[in-house]
């Protein structure tokens, strides 16, 4: 019962990394049907930031905290440039940005191979986080994964309120639910889409940052975990974030269960088997806006 | 109604708790050329989806004895439901006898399928004519003109063999004269067909409907022959008002 | 030029690959050396699976990321069966041995004894797999994006349960150390060069059906769902065994080249057939033109070939330089280099017409050889 348990707290706070690349993915594919396969280096990005200002802050809490938002601009500004440069060019071929963006991930971890060298980097935790909390008898959950999800919770709740109550939000919504009606009303687009690529990317820093406190650093990490979060936004639906929530958790701690009665590699599969299933009864995700169009 | 006709009853189209279609009864006899106007909004090209199943519906669409809702959409066109789109729904990077060929060729065997094409098929050659594309069969259909790509939309409906044909603004942009071509055009498809029209442009209706039947909001307004809709205070009184600002912009 | 293209398509089809089988059947073999022969049966392997991207995606709209999948059950299936055939009957394969965590040879194994089962297998299992992955997902109007990511998920699942499952598949080694062909040793040169002979003999033969599907009504169609699924749909037809045709077609073909790149290389291995080498397939098949016949074919050698020459010595270079071509091949000439030379033949003819740029799919000009 313990070992479910622990398994159960690993696969949510998973999941909650999870949620927070999925989130960024769904915005900008939500709001421009754009797959932006460089979105794992975004990640990557956010982690070697904490690895750099680890290097010149040495309190580890401090430069934990102070990479969050730094990691968020960082991860951020380069989505911006991203979007500004290729992806606004292609937004009527969705299937080539897949493309070319895979090919903008590959320059990027290129990148970090040559500042960083190719061999794995780790960030030290600070103490307190090394540490677990013991949840009454014999289950604990250490620190660092608390940590993780109450950012992750933290990150959610400030991105739905930015939605759903500020201006920008609504613009950004404006701009998901009908881009032509959005663009004659006066809302310029261009800048939104830019908005959005910077919150949707800087979610991905985060998340980067996240990621220090669970492995190693390297210029492959965005590669491993990006697909779960693509089938996140797969499953999950687009439009609404309550979709990408739930299948996140869901997933999180699926995979966690199926791995502890099984093994990992069996847990892979049957996890996309799951998937092919679930999507024979809801092809469009959990949650879509349903709009009528031919496409 | 007599087989080949298409009955209506009770359609209900709901998006989302939006009432689109609510309880609409219709019954188009075969040979009747029937459009479907109402102002924007009124469900009247949700009607159309409903009855091609493009949009899940609830209530009753017969075609002849048949029943087409809960049917996919490729099996009601197989059924012979053929329609139009607003904006025209082309192959753009095949030609016209492309897009003709594939429009008549549901029923192709998977060894036919898998082979050449030869030669032009008969009831190919003949919507060529009917269209009036025999000379640019071999054009790409993404370079013609806006009016000819209405055309072959509507000769592909001929080859499909459609025997119920639904057409959503069929004449939207076209000249005076493309206008009239079109309609007679109609008239001639109509002989063995049963053909309905959703259309904005009242100069069209008035020369080419037979029957008309007004939607609005969701629900049947009014029904009959074009004088007796015109003559229907009902339908002055919601739609002349709005029509007279439509006919504007699609005149402009 | 002008004449070549006012030139009987068939005519000129017989004359294409007259040359290919000129260049690929006499002018290498007498040209290069054994080491580069060898190379090149390799990269032909490549433009085997190359051939298959470019009818599902070029012409069926399908951006599969998960093309290794297919050359790995090919070459597992072909690996699976000479590793039994050099143990000889009764024994099991060496590393099987080497981690001693079995007494006997899984039943799995088994069959593959068999080389007209293995041979059958190397093809019919990807196209099965593809078949069952396709029906379910097509079925259900899951496109795009959408299938792009499931199909590379796959990728990641079938390489992390290969990596998983040492005992049985090698783990990440793969299935190394083949040494011989259906009794044929592997060393000798002579028989390196009959397998590339076998690898060329099949690259034709695949391009020759390949061609006929894309100028069959079924090519025709196959182009009409990609644009506009739809309105297929709306005509009578179930897009969705329309696209299954091309997905399994592919996969057979990926299948075939994955058992022809195992006696060709003489491994099979995660590596081989993971997410990255998957999405390399495809980029041989934008940079050379994915609507093409013959672009795909080119554009896989080139691009193997560059990788060989530039990767060992420069590995940081040729990153840069495969990223770099994704961006600016895919973003900038999304007909790829077929493409330049349609467009050179065009303004030899007439002036320019006004060509729709329709999104993914404003690609097809008909290129065939």
């Amino acid at each position: 019962m313990t070992v479910i348990l622990g398994q159960l707290f690993t696969g949510v706070s998973i999941g909650a990394v999870l949620l927070l690349i999925a989130l960024g993915l769904a915005l900008t594919f939500g709001q421009m049907n754009v797959i932006n396969m460089a979105h794992g280096e975004f990640i990557m990005a956010g982690a070697y930031t904490t690895y750099v200002l680890q290097q010149t802050i040495t309190d580890a809490g401090v430069s934990l905290l102070v990479a969050i938002p730094i990691a968020f601009a960082v991860a951020g500004a380069m989505g911006v440039l991203l979007e500004w440069a290729l992806i606004r060019r292609l937004y009527t071929r969705p299937l080539d940005t897949l493309l070319v963006t895979w090919g903008v991930s590959l320059m990027l971890q290129q990148l970090a191979r040559d500042i960083f060298g190719a061999p794995n980097v780790q960030t030290k935790a600070p103490d307190i986080l090394t540490e677990s909390t013991s949840l009454g008898g014999d289950v604990s959950i250490a620190n660092s994964r608390l940590f993780i999800l109450g950012l992750v919770v933290l990150a959610v709740v400030a991105l739905t309120a930015a939605l759903k109550l500020t201006p920008l939000g609504r613009r950004i919504r404006a701009v998901v639910q009908n881009r032509d009606l959005a663009a004659v009303s006066g809302i310029p687009t261009g800048s939104v889409d830019r908005l959005t690529f910077f919150i949707g990317s800087g979610l991905a820093g985060v998340a980067g940052v996240a990621l220090t406190l669970l492995g190693p650093i390297g210029p492959t990490m965005g590669t491993n975990i990006i697909i779960d979060a693509f089938l996140v936004v797969v499953v999950g639906g687009i439009g609404q974030l309550k979709g990408s929530v739930i299948v996140a958790f869901t997933l999180g701690m699926l995979q966690a269960m199926v791995e502890y009665l099984t093994t990992l590699s069996v847990a892979k599969v049957i996890v996309f088997v799951a998937i092919v299933a679930f999507l024979q009864w809801r092809p469009q995700g959990l949650f879509t806006l349903r709009t009528r169009s031919l496409a | 109604m007599t087989a080949g006709g298409l009955s209506i009853r009770g359609l209900r189209v709901v998006f989302d708790g939006f009432v689109a279609v609510d309880g609409v009864d219709l019954d188009v006899a075969p040979g009747d050329i029937r459009f479907l106007i109402g102002p924007n909004g009124a469900g009247k090209t949700t009607l159309v989806d409903a009855v091609t199943g493009l949009v899940k519906a609830s209530g009753s669409v017969r075609f002849g004895e048949t029943e087409l809702l809960g049917r996919d959409v490729h099996r009601i066109a197989r059924l012979g439901v053929g329609r139009t789109f607003q904006t025209a729904a082309l192959f753009e990077e095949l030609t016209v006898l492309q897009n003709l060929d594939i429009a008549a060729g549901a029923g192709r065997g998977p060894w036919t399928m898998l082979r050449t094409r030869r030669a032009v098929p008969d009831d190919v050659a003949f919507a060529l004519e009917a269209i009036g594309l025999a000379g640019r069969r071999d054009t790409l259909a993404g370079t013609l003109a806006h009016g000819q790509k209405q055309w072959l939309e509507i000769g592909m409906l001929l080859v499909q063999n459609a025997r119920l044909l639904l057409l959503d603004e069929p004449v939207a942009g076209m000249s005076h004269e493309e206008r009239e071509a079109t309609g007679e055009l109609l008239g001639k498809i109509a002989a063995d067909r049963t053909v309905v029209v959703i259309e904005h442009d009242m100069d069209f209706l008035r020369r080419f409907a037979r029957t008309v039947t007004v939607l609005h909001a969701g629900k049947v307004l009014s029904e009959g022959t074009v004088a007796q809709v015109q003559a229907d205070p009902k339908v002055q009184e919601v739609y002349l008002g709005h029509a007279a600002a439509e006919s504007e912009a699609v005149e402009a | 030029m002008k004449a070549l293209t006012e030139m009987n398509p068939r005519l000129r089809a017989w004359l294409g690959f007259g040359l290919g089988a000129l260049v690929l059947f006499a002018a290498a073999p007498a040209l290069l050396s054994d080491f580069r022969l060898s190379l090149l049966a390799k990269y032909l392997c490549f433009a085997i699976v190359a051939v298959g991207i470019g009818l599902a995606w070029g012409r069926g709209g399908l951006l599969t990321l998960g093309q290794g999948v297919f050359f790995g059950l090919g070459g597992y299936a072909m690996a699976m069966h000479l590793k039994l055939a050099d143990a000889g009957p009764g024994n099991m394969p060496d590393f099987m041995e080497l981690y001693g965590q079995l007494d006997e040879l899984p039943a799995w194994w088994a069959p593959f004894a068999n080389p007209a089962f293995a041979l059958a297998a190397t093809v019919l299992l990807p196209m099965l797999v593809a078949f069952g992955l396709g029906t379910l997902v097509f079925r259900r109007r899951v496109r795009g994006a959408y299938f792009a990511i499931l199909s590379q998920a796959l990728a990641a699942a079938m390489v992390i349960l290969l990596i998983g499952q040492q005992g049985t598949t090698g783990g990440t080694n793969g299935l190394t150390d083949i040494d011989g062909f259906f009794g044929y040793d592997l060393d000798d040169p002579v028989n390196q060069r009959m397998v590339y002979f076998i690898i060329a003999a099949v690259l034709l033969g695949l391009l020759a059906l390949t061609r006929q599907l894309m100028r069959s009504r079924y090519g025709e169609l196959l182009v009409a769902v990609r644009d506009s699924e739809e309105r297929v749909r709306f005509l009578g037809y179930n897009p969705a065994n329309v696209k299954l045709v091309a997905y399994v077609v592919a996969a057979g073909m990926a299948g075939l080249a994955g058992a022809l790149f195992v006696p060709a290389v003489g491994i099979i291995s995660p590596a081989l057939i993971g997410i990255v080498p998957s999405i390399e397939f495809v980029i041989g098949v934008a940079v050379g033109g994915r609507a093409a016949l013959l672009g795909p074919v080119l554009g896989a050698v080139a691009v193997a070939w560059a990788k060989t020459a530039l990767s060992e010595r420069f590995p940081g270079t040729w990153t840069y330089l495969q990223g770099a071509m994704f961006v600016l091949v895919v973003a900038f000439l999304p007909g790829g280099l077929a493409s330049l030379w349609g467009m050179v033949r065009r303004r030899r003819e007439t002036p320019p017409a006004p060509a729709p740029v329709t999104g993914d799919q404003a690609l097809i000009k008909e290129v065939a050889v």
